[in-house]
């Protein structure tokens, strides 16, 4: 695969280039600062949370709020480890199933003309536009005719078919040279080998772009309008829950949204030069 | 089944032929339509449903226990002539449309833009830096409790240290701030897929463009970007534009969370947020849906326009 290259500047100067520096550094702050805030409110003691002006560091950090999270989380109707494990599962089961059927329906959409390909592909870009946050209540009818309400089914299958997992992955795809499809199939491979065989292991950042895409994606499901029972409930419903108790709590509630925000943003970390190439075929053309 | 020979005479039998000449190729492709089925079927009950049922449930007075009921287009009238929130949810999803859109697009490009002319090294850093808070879960909670209305509230706390207040300002709860600071937190989450696209699309652009650029007379960044840059960039910039209507058409989500439900005089109320009124609390699903169907409608129309828009970019 083509690696991106520095991109060498042709016009611009060093006085250019300081200023950009600048710019980019002070509205980082401001884009900084709130995940800066949390981390620093989650280790102040109680008594150092209400002191008027709030510092911007903590004068005796503790661990206390987390300590206290997990204990008041434990004292729920429902286990700590019924909210870690449904939320777990959840991100695990979506990204798992959304990879795999994801990938294999991009392959027949990139490398196969088929009658109604045209058609399917248009779909999928034009669906780009619909979240689940905006079909949420036309989606609650199906699954409610379909008796899914208050099931793991209602946590898992809506979240699955999302369209941008797969707009990525065919786009990558889409520059995967024909003459290696070829050569796998006068081999006698079917399409289903092509796919998983040849095409996927060439297309490293394309999946995993999505295994990131949809972790994030599934990390913060909350179902709130499918799911009552609170066995069923995952973590970031508990932690918003814990964090709606207000400022008695605040502390909590910080620590709550520490101990969130940290998978996805390692997860990106992790892949962000694979992330980035992928994206580099991200545009629509059609 | 129809019993037409394949060489029998072609005048007569053009349609069916081709009609078997379709089946035939779909016999052939059967394992493309293998490979579709399980995605399409999950996307079709979870999105293309929902989407089209919209407009025919629309037309129904429903509450999810008894049949649905049609009632032609009071609902569509009730929404336009009678329903004065939404006027208020049309208002500010407009607002947010023409406003946080645009905004946050033009700022997902500049600061692509700027960023790309960094190191490798500063480069990685700031993208993540500003990728960060659309990824972070629902950290923006943390801004509730930067604008809380006491003086424990970091804002207020600041400003009165300054002197430039006397008294706590209700950010969340005063109609007259609420649309500014939850429109300022939308801003702080939009730099999100399109934004990554943008980057990713400029590291791409051919440095022998910039090389051709330079000979033909391009003297600065500014020229630069205008005569080289963005007409090489146009599918990723409609890419970001669909990202960036979707955020903007469906906000609702942050000012729900900061400024509670109902807000304030609903000065924070969307149409998403009157669906999900009508929906989820008050179960009238054939209102509801109008409601979406309209949100649906707009930002088709808001797509097609961006598209024309673009489509001198996208030559291929």
């Amino acid at each position: 695969m083509k690696l991106i290259k520095r991109k060498k500047r042709i016009s611009g100067s060093l006085g250019g280039d300081i200023f950009i520096f600048l710019v980019l550094g002070f509205l980082g702050i401001f884009m900084v600062f709130p995940f800066y805030f949390s981390v620093i409110q989650s280790i102040k003691p109680i008594n150092e949370l209400f002191i008027f002006p709030p510092k911007l560091y903590a004068m005796d950090p503790t661990a206390d709020n987390f300590v206290e999270l997990f204990r008041a989380a434990g004292n729920l109707w429902v286990p700590f480890s019924r909210y870690v494990f449904n939320s777990v599962s959840v991100a695990v089961i979506v990204t798992v199933t959304h990879v795999f059927i994801g990938s294999s329906a991009a392959y027949a959409l990139a490398k196969i003309k088929f009658p109604g390909s045209k058609f399917a592909n248009s779909l999928i870009v034009l669906s780009l536009l619909f979240t689940s946050n905006v079909t949420g209540i036309m989606t609650y009818i199906v699954m409610a005719k379909m008796g899914m309400i208050d099931t793991y089914f209602a946590l898992v299958l809506p979240f699955i078919a999302t369209p941008m997992g797969l707009f990525l992955m065919r786009q990558f795809m889409g520059q995967i040279p024909e003459s290696l499809i070829e050569a796998a199939r006068i081999d006698g491979a079917g399409h289903f080998r092509t796919c998983w065989q040849i095409v996927m292991p060439n297309v490293k950042p394309a999946w995993l772009t999505m295994i990131i895409f949809a972790f994030q994606g599934a990390w913060a499901i909350t179902a709130q309008q499918f799911i009552y029972k609170e066995a069923l409930k995952t973590l970031p419903t508990v932690v918003q829950q814990i964090t709606a108790a207000g400022l008695a709590r605040a502390g909590l509630g910080f620590a709550g949204g520490v101990v969130m925000m940290i998978p996805p943003l390692v997860a990106f970390l992790v892949a962000q030069g694979n992330i980035m190439e992928t994206m580099s075929h991200s545009g629509i053309k059609e | 089944m129809s019993t037409v020979k394949s060489d029998a005479t072609p005048a007569g039998t053009v349609k069916q032929s081709k009609f078997k000449n379709t089946l035939n190729e779909m016999k052939r492709d059967a394992s493309a339509y293998g490979m579709l089925a399980p995605f399409f079927i999950l996307f079709a009950i979870f999105t293309i449903i929902p989407v089209t049922m919209s407009l025919p449930i629309g037309f129904t007075s429903f509450n999810m226990v008894q049949f649905p009921k049609f009632v032609g287009l009071s609902n569509f009238y009730t929404l336009i002539l009678e329903d004065d929130v939404f006027l208020i949810a049309l208002k500010n999803t407009l607002t947010f449309a023409v406003l946080t859109g645009p905004i946050s697009y033009i700022a997902c490009f500049v600061i692509a833009w700027l960023i790309n002319s960094l190191g490798r090294t500063l480069k990685t850093i700031f993208t993540f830096v500003f990728y960060a808070p659309s990824i972070a879960s629902n950290i923006f909670i943390i801004w509730q409790l930067m604008f809380s209305g006491d003086t424990y509230g970091f804002v207020n706390a600041w400003l009165m240290q300054l002197g430039i207040i006397n008294s706590p300002i209700q950010w969340l709860t005063d109609t007259k701030y609420m649309m500014g600071v939850v429109i300022l937190v939308q801003l702080w989450i939009s730099l999100g897929a399109g934004f990554l696209a943008m980057i990713a699309g400029l590291q791409g652009i051919d440095k022998s463009q910039y090389e051709a650029g330079a000979i033909e007379g391009i003297k600065n960044r500014l020229q630069e970007m205008l005569y080289i840059t963005l007409p090489c960039m146009g599918p990723q910039l409609l890419f970001a534009a669909v990202m960036q209507i979707t955020a903007s058409f469906t906000a609702g989500h942050v000012g729900q969370m900061l400024t509670g439900f109902p807000s304030t005089d609903y000065a924070t109320h969307t149409i998403n947020t009157h669906a999900f009124d009508y929906g989820f609390i008050r179960y009238e699903m054939g209102y509801a849906s109008a409601v979406s169907f309209l949100l649906f409608l707009m930002m088709i129309v808001a797509n097609n326009l961006i598209r024309r828009v673009l489509s001198k970019y996208i030559d291929d």
